[in-house]
């Protein structure tokens, strides 16, 4: 397990520095520069402009610049647009708010999802199940660019209970409705996912002998079918967490929540080549920690699993 | 709808004026009861890049520097100059050497005194190179000595023609005489900045925790894409007369967000509306919905190059498509926000501008149409003749989408051209443009100052924003001549009557400014066309 993970660790380095050469690659073959506005900038200034930020150096010479600067210094550099910040100062202030409404999204999903679709799986059929298929189904298909503002319409204008949007340092009546906005849908996916695996688990062998045996029901879903159940979730959780964690231009755009993945899209559009890196960076090295913590977990639910 | 606007506010004052004071103060001037709750709350649509005066330039940031940064000079609610920092300014000779007093009372929010340097300071660095702004050559635009050498980088930011003669005196020589250039200084890159606290935290200078600024507010917080507060400076000279405590931007990206955000009441200004809300909005918000004329044309570039269809180079094909345009149905019948439609480019509020009679402006569209048929038909295209195929490009934008529809379909019904519609992303097309890869390309061009020259110099042949490669060695003539004659009326009514005999451009409409603004905050500049608003002018009142 040790060396399997250490293997896995070896691995992600080149993996990531890929990730950046590509990004670079990308970034160049864009169309647009990070300096172009509508007036048009002359030349003297754009001469300046990129001088300023290394633009003039050949394009190995930069991604080692980069490099070097992150693995010797953690420093990711300067963003192009947000001119009074470096790349690290706005990790800083937008990664936590990321984190904390995408992480408390997650529970919620996995929370809710998971009673749903158990729920539904033991009652197949009854109009509990129904309800529950309705519900996801429901939530899967309202994108949350419309659940937002419908959100925001019931309850800032119409009940007047909480505020439209903004942050405020993570204080909890701002976090609901991004929560709820983020949630929905990954909820409705993984209570399907977990009906249908549940359902699957509950008609195999080891289900009917634990039934057989004369366990009550409760028991047997809890000990028995729950941990085999979950398998197919837990593939679909790394990814979602990640998703997840990783920001949601759609809840920081309609929430002015002041995550991360409205930074990110707003860099990508606006060609702010030091922000855009430094956050597919970030984000790249999170999903191939949480894709090696998924892995392990596997082994942990099911020992059959061996590395 | 101006004089209804007027008239709504004055009987509202009149109202107030009756009723007791229940406010702790009352307005100095107006006598009007204060309320306790002096907040003023605005949305902001995009986070700033920067409130580093010299880094600016763009229009969110300059809300941000315009409050907490004094400059020399700034305006009243009419966009009329006024005293800031500078009690009065003259040109001994001409508009080449300006002379400007400054007031010994300014200060830093620090408390020291703002002197004659801090100008000197603040003008070098915004054209010194190592500071790379992307806004140095509006230094060189105002005709500063040296400003173009130095921005080029072969000359010394130490030779800039501005110095300080003593601590309240600055003397900016130019290089040409230029009768605007006070109201040059009125924007963030002629501001003030604290040498000291520049040198000591670089580029991490304007951080809430380090800044020292001159204005009537100090920044207090600043969080990128949530908000930003400011509060009221003890130290600025005009403290006493400055009502509003707290200003708080707010980021709402997404416009019907932040107008479901304004009825609930979490702001006291709104701006953009969504499009085509506003008359709704008018309806059913009278005392809060407000359009006025704001300094900005919209009009379709031309490609004059090589490169664009050939047809284009005949003057007959693009008046044709110029009259096809029905400007009413854009104004009236798609935006529905107070825009004018535009037969002319110089925005027609304008300051000093007289507008030009245009002659087809005065016909009726059924004229205009006939006239465009008719000169296709000459010109060899449209029915019977040549098809006519052209590349349309607009920025994504719902407002231009629907425009470029809507004229792609006009030129297509009335003079059978067949349009292709290319969307892109702003800086995508921004290249496509500079490139010239268009036969038709939407644009804009909002005043960096309240004067004609803003929008006329654009149409010069070496204009950075020329993007049609429009040439005409009299209009060049004509525009260079203006910058320093005393009455350039002439000069700017012959170059829009060229502008339209040869069609160079294909104005749409000039631009307003709709938005909703809290019936009890009083003092907005409803008249100053840049909407540049202090917040150290407005006030509420109690309720």
């Amino acid at each position: 397990m040790l060396n399997y993970t250490l293997r896995r660790i070896a691995i992600a380095i080149p993996t990531l520095l890929i990730l950046v050469a590509i990004t670079f690659l990308l970034m160049e073959a864009a169309p647009g520069s990070p300096f172009a506005t509508e007036r048009g900038v002359p030349a003297a200034v754009l001469a300046n402009l990129e001088a300023k930020y290394g633009l003039d150096r050949p394009l190995i010479q930069r991604m080692g610049i980069y490099i070097w600067n992150i693995v010797a210094h953690g420093d990711f550099g300067e963003s192009y647009r947000l001119k009074d910040r470096t790349v690290n100062d706005l990790i800083a202030q937008g990664f936590p708010v990321t984190l904390v409404y995408g992480g408390i999204a997650f529970v919620v999903a996995v929370v809710v999802g998971v009673s749903l679709g158990v729920t539904a799986a033991v009652r197949q059929n009854t109009r509990l199940d129904y309800a529950a298929v309705g519900i996801t189904i429901g939530a899967q298909v309202l994108p949350n660019f419309v659940m937002g503002p419908i959100l925001i319409l019931v309850f800032t204008l119409w009940l007047g209970w909480l505020p439209g949007g903004g942050w405020q340092g993570g204080q909890w009546q701002y976090i609901i409705m991004p929560v709820i906005a983020l949630s929905t849908s990954y909820m409705a996916s993984i209570a399907r996912i977990t009906r249908a695996s549940m359902l699957e688990t509950l008609n195999s062998n080891f289900i009917r002998t634990a039934r057989a045996k004369g366990l009550p029901m409760r028991r047997v879903v809890m000990y028995h079918a729950l941990k085999p159940a979950l398998m197919p979730v837990l593939s679909y959780l790394g990814p979602a967490f990640v998703g997840m964690i990783t920001g949601s231009v759609v809840v920081d755009l309609i929430f002015s929540t002041g995550g991360i993945g409205l930074f990110f899209v707003n860099a990508a559009l606006a060609r702010d080549y030091g922000l855009m890196l430094g956050l597919t960076v970030l984000l790249g090295a999170l999903t191939v920690v949480f894709n090696l913590v998924v892995d392990l977990l596997y082994a942990w639910i099911d020992p059959r699993i061996r590395y | 709808m101006k004089m209804k606007h007027f008239f709504a506010s004055s009987a509202t004052a009149l109202l107030l004026a009756a009723t007791p004071l229940l406010a702790a103060g009352t307005h100095p001037e107006t006598g009007e009861a204060l309320s306790d709750n002096q907040t003023f709350t605005y949305r902001m649509m995009d986070q700033f890049p920067t409130i580093d005066p010299a880094l600016n330039e763009e229009a969110e940031g300059h809300k941000v520097i315009r409050d907490i940064f004094e400059g020399l000079i700034i305006q009243d609610d009419q966009g009329n100059l006024i005293p800031g920092v500078a009690t009065e300014w003259s040109s001994p000779d001409g508009n080449k050497t300006w002379v400007f007093k400054l007031r010994p009372e300014a200060k830093w929010s620090n408390g020291e005194p703002v002197t004659a340097q801090d100008f000197v300071y603040a003008w070098r660095r915004a054209a010194d190179p190592d500071t790379a702004s992307p806004y140095s050559w509006y230094v060189e635009l105002s005709q500063i000595e040296n400003a173009g050498a130095i921005v080029a980088g072969d000359a010394d930011p130490e030779t800039l023609g501005v110095k300080a003669l003593d601590d309240h005196t600055l003397e900016v020589t130019l290089e040409t005489p230029l009768p605007y250039f006070p109201a040059m200084t009125t924007y963030a890159t002629f501001a003030p900045v604290p040498q000291k606290v520049v040198e000591e935290f670089g580029s991490e200078w304007t951080k809430p925790e380090n800044i020292v600024s001159n204005g009537a507010y100090k920044l207090t917080e600043l969080v990128p894409n949530e908000y930003n507060t400011r509060v009221k400076s003890d130290t600025y000279w005009n403290a006493d007369e400055t009502i509003i405590e707290t200003v708080t931007g707010i980021v709402i990206n997404d416009d019907n967000t932040a107008l479901t955000r304004y009825k609930a009441g979490e702001m006291d200004y709104d701006e953009p509306l969504p499009a085509g809300q506003y008359p709704a909005l008018l309806a059913e918000m009278p005392d809060q919905a407000h359009s006025v004329p704001r300094l900005c044309s919209y009009y379709y570039a031309i490609n004059f190059r090589d490169s664009a269809n050939p047809a284009l180079s005949d003057v007959r094909v693009r008046k044709a498509l110029s009259y096809a345009v029905d400007r009413d149905i854009i104004v009236d019948q798609v935006l529905k926000g107070g825009q004018t439609a535009a037969y002319n480019f110089a925005h027609e509020k304008t300051a000093g501008f007289e507008m030009p009679t245009i002659d087809y402006g005065t016909w009726t569209q059924a004229d205009r149409d006939a006239k465009a048929k008719e000169l296709m038909t000459e010109a060899g295209y449209g029915e019977g003749g040549e098809p006519l195929e052209l590349k349309l490009i607009y920025n994504t934008s719902e407002a231009h989408k629907a425009i470029a529809t809507v004229l792609a379909q006009m030129w297509k019904q009335k003079l059978g051209v067949n349009v292709t519609m290319e969307n892109m992303e702003w800086q995508t097309y921004l290249e496509v443009r500079k490139e010239g890869n268009f036969d038709v390309a939407r644009s804009a061009w909002c005043g960096d100052y309240n004067e004609a020259s803003t929008f006329l110099d654009l149409v010069t042949t070496t204009h950075g924003s020329n993007d049609g490669k429009y040439s005409n060695a009299r209009v060049d003539e004509l525009m260079a001549a203006s910058k320093t004659s005393m009455d350039p009326q002439a000069a700017y009514t012959e170059v829009e009557q060229i502008l339209a005999d040869e069609m160079a451009i294909i104005p749409i409409y000039h631009y307003s400014n709709a938005f909703l603004l809290s019936a009890d905050i009083k003092g907005w500049p409803y008249d100053n066309v840049e909407q540049n608003w202090y917040s150290k002018d407005l006030y509420r009142v109690a309720e």
